[in-house]
């Protein structure tokens, strides 16, 4: 009989714990338990108290310089076996790079399915219920799954962690990777870091993001320096992405970043629901738009009506006054 | 000439308003709005676009559009979950292999699930490559662009196998009327499952609930007679609340 929950940790490139498992293991808490974490990667050994103290009874730590950089075909054989060996009832992963990729692939290979990018789990007796945004985030479906294990990726930030205690007791296992280089097909030739300046985007308590309102790349440069004065980041919408009037790696919503700041001013957004799936969580939203129907306002706490060219000076120079004062 | 196959899916328009959108709780479906078409998902439009640049690459004018099309109709493929759906994909890419490259969006902007394209590379056991911002074809390898969370990177693959595309790739080209009326002329295969050999496959997952979520937030407008007055308004208000 499978039971417990499996989750799979991961690690951040600067070989910190991704916030994530923290909550994806207290995900597998409230879903009942008992959790096991699984964390793949290369350096990740010292991770594994930080995931008993998040809440796993028994952390599976699978260190290998071959699994350094993520690639699915070397991740795919350990992450087989332990959820062969573990027989968990529920298998949670996050929706993150990796997750994206690894899980429909496990899901296979283990023949079962997965609900990709759950924002709420629960159990109906020994059935998960697991909740999705779709359509753009226009709806929400509800979803059962007939395999073992019952398997879905979470959307980061929409779990809260448990408090991290640092005296809960666990059990650490080591398990080799046993990957074969060879059985690697695909190679990484070269990797990329777009370089960010300032807060990062994800950890950022303030956000202030621009959309095509904006008419031009030109129109980032106030929403700088007025992320700035707040001592918060830039967002952007993907039509601005898009059109390369901004980083990629700034784009908010649903197929870029989620984020979860304390404030998010959204500026020349018109609020398409696939925007505002990169934001759902967020209680204070700004909205600076010139159209008074824009959808936007329907989501925010906060609206002005107007040009932003007008309004965004005046208000970033008020800011920096009340900053100051 | 490599041979790739392009996945492509149909979809309701996404970019529908908010106010039209609505769906039929009971039978879980969203409704069709009057006078919105149908659209093919966005990224297997760009999937068609990767394709026709790899085509451009290797011979320049030839790259005219699709070579070819194929439907695969039933009542079972219409009720199929992501799952059957690869399954019957899978089987259909095998009655016209061998092929180089599977191009797949990396997700269909229905139900945004992003599970088929690689489900069809495990079933078909090839490779798969996910998130493509560029997709490049020579001797019998791809090299591939991926988007990352901040950054890139380039993922050499051997063929055959499947690679999922994003928009970073860039917009599809507009396809010129005279492509229009060759593409009118080009024969869409009709393909039931009995032709592909298979039965329906099974559903793995089960769709319990589809509903609009509600979204209760209190708006409060910030007047002024000037811009300048409602923007001093706002950043006080921020100050107020303790958010700046
Ligand atoms: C599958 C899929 C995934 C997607 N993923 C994402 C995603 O992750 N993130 C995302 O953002 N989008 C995403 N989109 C795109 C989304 O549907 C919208 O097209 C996009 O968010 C629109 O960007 P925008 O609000 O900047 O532009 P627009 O919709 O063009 O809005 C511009 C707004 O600016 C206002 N404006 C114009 N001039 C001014 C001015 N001078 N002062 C003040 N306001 C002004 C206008 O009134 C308008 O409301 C996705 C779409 C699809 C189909
Ligand atoms: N019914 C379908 N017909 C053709 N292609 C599909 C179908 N469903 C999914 N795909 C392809 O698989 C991609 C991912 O779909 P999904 O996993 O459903 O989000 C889509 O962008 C299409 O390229």
């Amino acid at each position: 009989m499978p039971s417990g929950v499996l989750v799979f940790g991961e690690a951040t490139e600067d070989a910190k714990l991704n916030p994530v498992t923290a909550e994806l293991i207290a995900t597998g808490t409230r879903l009942g338990g008992p959790v096991t974490c699984a964390i793949l990667g290369s350096g990740v050994e010292p991770l594994a108290q930080e995931c008993i103290a998040a809440g796993a009874g028994k952390v599976i730590v699978c260190d290998d310089p071959l699994l350094a950089n993520y690639q699915g075909d070397a991740y795919l054989p350990p992450a087989e076996g332990i959820t062969r060996e573990a027989d968990p009832a529920v298998l949670l992963l996050g929706q993150t790079m990796i997750g994206r990729d690894l899980a429909p692939r496990l899901a296979q290979r283990l023949g079962t399915a997965v609900a990709m990018d759950c924002v709420a789990l629960s159990m109906e007796g020994d059935k998960l219920l697991a909740e999705r945004p779709c359509y753009g985030g226009s709806a929400r479906a509800r979803y059962t799954i007939n395999g073992s294990p019952q398997m879905a990726t979470v959307r980061a930030k929409s779990q809260e962690p448990l408090e991290a205690d640092p005296s809960r007791q666990g059990e650490i296992v080591k398990q080799a990777a046993g990957v074969d280089a060879g059985a690697v097909r695909t190679k990484i030739l070269e990797r990329r870091k777009e370089k960010a300046e300032g807060v990062r985007l994800e950890d950022a308590k303030v956000v202030v993001s621009g959309g095509r309102g904006l008419g031009g790349p030109e129109g980032f440069k106030p929403l700088e320096e007025l992320a700035d004065v707040l001592g918060g980041a830039v967002g952007a919408s993907r039509a601005v992405c898009d059109l390369g009037w901004y980083p990629v790696a700034h784009q908010v919503g649903l197929t870029g970043k989620v984020v979860t700041p304390d404030l998010y001013i959204a500026v020349g957004i018109s609020g398409a629901s696939q925007h505002m799936a990169g934001i759902s969580s967020v209680k204070n939203i700004v909205a600076i738009n010139k159209d008074g129907d824009a959808s936007i306002f329907k989501s925010s706490r906060f609206a002005v009506v107007g040009d932003w060219k007008d309004i965004v000076p005046a208000f970033t120079d008020e800011a920096r006054k009340l900053k100051a004062g | 000439m490599p041979h790739i196959i392009c996945l492509a899916k149909q979809v309701p328009d996404p970019e529908t308003p908010a106010s039209q959108f609505k769906v039929d709780e009971a039978a879980k479906k969203v409704l069709p709005v009057p006078g919105i078409q149908p659209v093919p998902s966005q990224f297997d439009t760009i999937g068609v676009e990767a394709a026709l640049r790899i085509k451009d690459q290797v011979k320049p004018c030839l790259a005219m559009g699709a070579d070819e099309g194929i439907h695969i109709n039933g009542p079972a493929a219409n009720g199929a979950d992501h799952w059957a759906t690869a399954e019957v994909l899978a089987a259909a890419i095998q009655k016209v292999a061998p092929f180089d490259l599977i191009i797949a969006g990396r997700q269909a902007v229905d139900w945004d699930m992003g599970v088929v394209g690689s489900t069809i590379a495990e079933i078909l056991g090839i490779p798969v490559v996910t998130i493509a911002k560029e997709v490049k074809y020579a001797d019998g390898k791809v090299t591939v662009e991926r988007v990352l969370l901040d950054g890139f990177e380039t993922v050499e693959s051997p063929t055959p196998c499947v690679v999922t595309v994003s928009n970073e790739l860039g917009e599809p080209r507009y396809p010129q009327l005279r492509q229009i009326m060759l593409a009118a002329k080009k024969e869409v295969k009709p393909w039931t499952l009995a032709d592909l050999g298979i039965s329906a496959p099974q559903n793995r997952v089960n769709l319990e609930a589809l509903f609009v979520p509600e979204t209760k937030v209190e708006t409060e407008f910030i007047d002024g007679d000037s811009p300048q007055e409602k923007a001093v308004k706002l950043a006080q208000r921020l100050r107020e609340a303790k958010l700046i």
